[in-house]
């Protein structure tokens, strides 16, 4: 099956520290992979230099789409490729209303201008999906919005710009059940062939309801063990103490 | 031209030269100026006394000193042209009667088609004289009278008189006694009672000789229930020896009436721009004052509103683009003299390079202004780090029942907010932009379309590899 999305031997640093230490991860296309791991194992770091973030240095290793190396181009080339990264704490634009940002953005993912019906199709749709009512197309971009509207806000944008790979970055932090359900129900809604998902969490409760087939565990900066959706409730039931061990037993090797 | 201009040259759109020699030229400050002035325009005596009077005032007050640095433009006060007159046969109202190098300027900047298709009424004014000046017929026999200020002193000196350097006396700054001395252009408005334009009249002023100083005076009144907007725009070429720009404008807004007044000033970056505008507001009434101060190199700049009358209401929203090279001292006043008047300044400014925006404002409430209410919000963006902003907020409140609000912010634009919406596909560049149009978008969403067309055009060509 065609590699989406490949990371080959990646390490990064950060203010003169490193935060990956080769991390290896292929995503192929038609599949939605988790990532999970403890607190500071570098799961943000790695959705966010996938995206581009030029605060993070990388010092070796590559990132692929589609075949193509990627590692040294600008966020927004990436994005016009394809790659969306849904935010951990997704920024306000103040002045910037959602309809206006997202005419701009679809107009640069596709490369030429969107008629106004099309545009209002793929808006309708998304908004459908995520019971949302069509007045937050006025409103502001994520300025005062609730952390939970923020998370449903970067789904929207996921399902009007239809990119074909997708970071999602702990996209269920701070949200109730509900809202939890509307934003799986979003995510959901694009898989198929042509769509490929990289979803971070930390916490094995989203995988209920966007399930994964593949899932990776990072730890220290690397992807120390991959496997089914099994592995996430192994985690869920047991924590991660086993898996340091089992990974301090293996390296001592 | 030299190295150092060339890059805000290429910027610049207006920055063309236009090959008019002018009929007759002034230089320098002195009393035999300001007569030969008067004597140009044959105006009665009191006005040459008016002047002369003013000459003396100017010399007598000394340099602001609490603001931006004038001390080059203190040295060169008498080198600078006070008058230049353009040939032309005086003021024309139909573009073929404008001469033809002067009609072509205008062409190049869009003023007769704007003229047929949104305008009310157009003033254009070229150097120190209106070449052109034109209002709709139906309005004209509705009785508003939109004029040069020259016709509006020698045509109807009733009501000129009436209010002429009553708003804004010669002692009220160095620079209004300066353009009391030499005003020259302008327009004079008179809307009669419960008349209401309701598109607007436009006055278009360009310089276009080197070391010119353009001193206009608008003299607006707005009788009882009527209702206007002026719009003034300014441009000029950029030469390599500095303008000076000193304007006074003077409102009147009776009972219930309404008038908005927007300027839209691009000024080259040789400019000093130091205009007096101030407006009185009577019972009911309301007056906007829409600043954007986008070009000059130095400007100073405080719109006031005298809340006259009870309940009248003044509302202020200013737009600051201070590029490198730049200081932009802006702000507005509020005067409430009255109870239950009402004002509010929203002030947006953006700092680039080594641009400095300043907000300077004032909010006085008299003693008998019973239940007055003021609301000041001044935000700043700075997109550079050696960007600077400053804001100098001054308050007097001398009525305890005022309910006064003030907010500020400082913010810079944020390399992860870029990060963010370069993620959705936004070059840098546009990302940068986009935060910028939705910093000011408060105040551009009230701009005439034109303007807020001409104000994108312009950030996109200032953020044009501006981060990164």
């Amino acid at each position: 099956m065609a590699k989406s999305l490949e990371i080959q031997d990646l390490w990064v640093s950060h203010d003169g520290k490193m935060i990956l230490k080769g991390v290896n991860l292929s995503l192929p296309l038609g599949e939605v992979h988790a990532l999970m791991g403890p607190n500071g194992a570098g799961k943000s770091t790695l959705g966010k230099v996938i995206a581009g973030d030029q605060a993070y240095t990388v010092e070796r290793g590559r990132v692929l789409l589609n075949g193509e190396d990627i590692t040294g181009l600008e966020p927004d080339e990436r994005a016009r490729k394809g790659l969306f990264l849904a935010f951990q704490y997704p920024l306000e634009v103040p002045g910037v209303s959602i309809a206006n940002f997202l005419r701009l953005a679809l107009k640069e993912r596709l490369g030429r201008d969107v008629p106004v019906t099309e545009f209002y199709a793929r808006l309708q749709e998304g908004l459908k999906t995520l019971e949302w009512d069509e007045e937050v197309l006025g409103r502001y971009l994520n300025e005062g919005f609730s952390g939970g509207e923020k998370k449903r806000n970067e789904i929207l944008q996921l399902l009007v710009l239809r990119p074909q790979v997708a970071i999602l970055d702990e996209t269920d932090s701070g949200l109730d059940i509900d809202a939890l359900k509307v934003v799986a129900r979003g995510v959901n809604s694009m898989r198929g062939p042509e769509f490929s998902a990289l979803v971070i969490t930390h916490y094995q409760r989203l995988l209920n309801y966007i399930v994964p087939d593949v899932v990776h565990v990072m730890m220290d900066g690397r992807v120390v063990k991959t496997g089914g959706p099994e592995l996430a409730l192994e985690l869920e039931a047991r924590g991660y103490d086993w898996l340091k061990e089992e990974v301090a037993h293996a390296g001592g090797s | 031209m030299p190295e150092d201009l060339k890059h805000v040259a290429d910027d610049y759109q207006w920055g063309f030269k236009d090959d008019v020699e002018p009929e007759l030229a002034l230089k320098g400050l002195t009393p035999e100026t300001v007569k030969r002035i008067s004597e140009a325009k044959g105006e009665p005596a009191w006005m040459t006394e008016f002047r002369l009077k003013a000459l003396e005032i100017f010399y007598k007050l000394p340099m602001p000193k609490w603001g931006p640095d004038l001390t080059a433009l203190e040295r060169q006060l008498d080198d600078f042209f006070y008058y230049v007159k353009p040939p032309s046969k005086g003021v024309a109202d139909r573009w073929e009667d404008v001469p033809e190098e002067i009609k072509r300027t205008y062409e190049r900047l869009g003023i007769p088609e704007a003229e047929r298709k949104v305008l009310a009424g157009v003033g254009a004014q070229y150097d120190s004289e209106m070449v052109y000046h034109k209002i709709k017929e139906e309005l004209e026999k509705k009785g508003v009278i939109y004029v040069s200020i020259e016709e509006g002193l020698r045509e109807y000196e009733e009501i000129f008189r009436k209010y002429f350097a009553k708003i804004v006396p010669p002692s009220d700054n160095k620079f209004a006694a300066l353009n009391s001395a030499v005003w020259s252009g302008g327009s004079f408005v008179y809307v009669p009672p419960g008349v209401e334009v309701d598109v607007p009249l436009q006055a278009y002023f360009r310089v276009n000789t080197a070391g010119f100083g353009q001193f206009e005076r608008t003299l607006i009144i707005v009788d009882e229930g009527a209702k206007v907007h002026y719009i003034e725009g300014c441009t000029a070429p950029l030469y390599t020896t500095e303008a000076l720009h000193t304007g006074v404008i003077e409102i009147y807004v009776h009972k219930n009436a309404n008038s908005r007044y927007t300027t839209i000033q691009n000024w080259p970056t040789n400019m000093y721009n130091l205009v007096t505008q101030r407006a009185v507001v009577e019972e009911g009434a309301y007056h906007m004052w829409l600043d954007g101060n986008l070009g000059s190199k130095v400007t100073m700049k405080y719109p006031s509103s005298i809340l006259k009358g009870r309940g009248a209401r003044a509302e202020v929203l200013s737009i600051a683009f201070a590029k490198s090279g730049q200081h932009l001292d802006t702000g507005a006043k509020l005067i409430h003299l009255a109870e239950d008047t009402s004002g509010s300044i929203v002030s947006k400014s953006i700092s680039k390079g080594d641009g400095r925006a300043s907000y300077r404002g004032l909010v006085k409430v008299n003693r008998n202004a019973e239940r007055a209410k003021a609301n000041v919000e001044c935000d700043a963006l700075l997109i550079d780090t050696e960007s600077k902003t400053d804001t100098y907020p001054y308050m007097e409140i001398e009525n305890e029942t005022a309910q006064i609000g003030h907010e500020a912010t400082v913010s810079r634009l944020a390399d992860d907010q870029i990060f963010y919406l370069q993620t959705r596909g936004l070059p840098e560049d546009e990302a940068a932009a986009l935060i910028v149009r939705g910093f000011i978008e408060p105040v551009a969403k009230a701009l005439p379309l034109e303007f807020a067309v001409e104000l994108n055009r312009l950030i996109e060509l200032e953020m044009e590899g501006s981060v990164g």
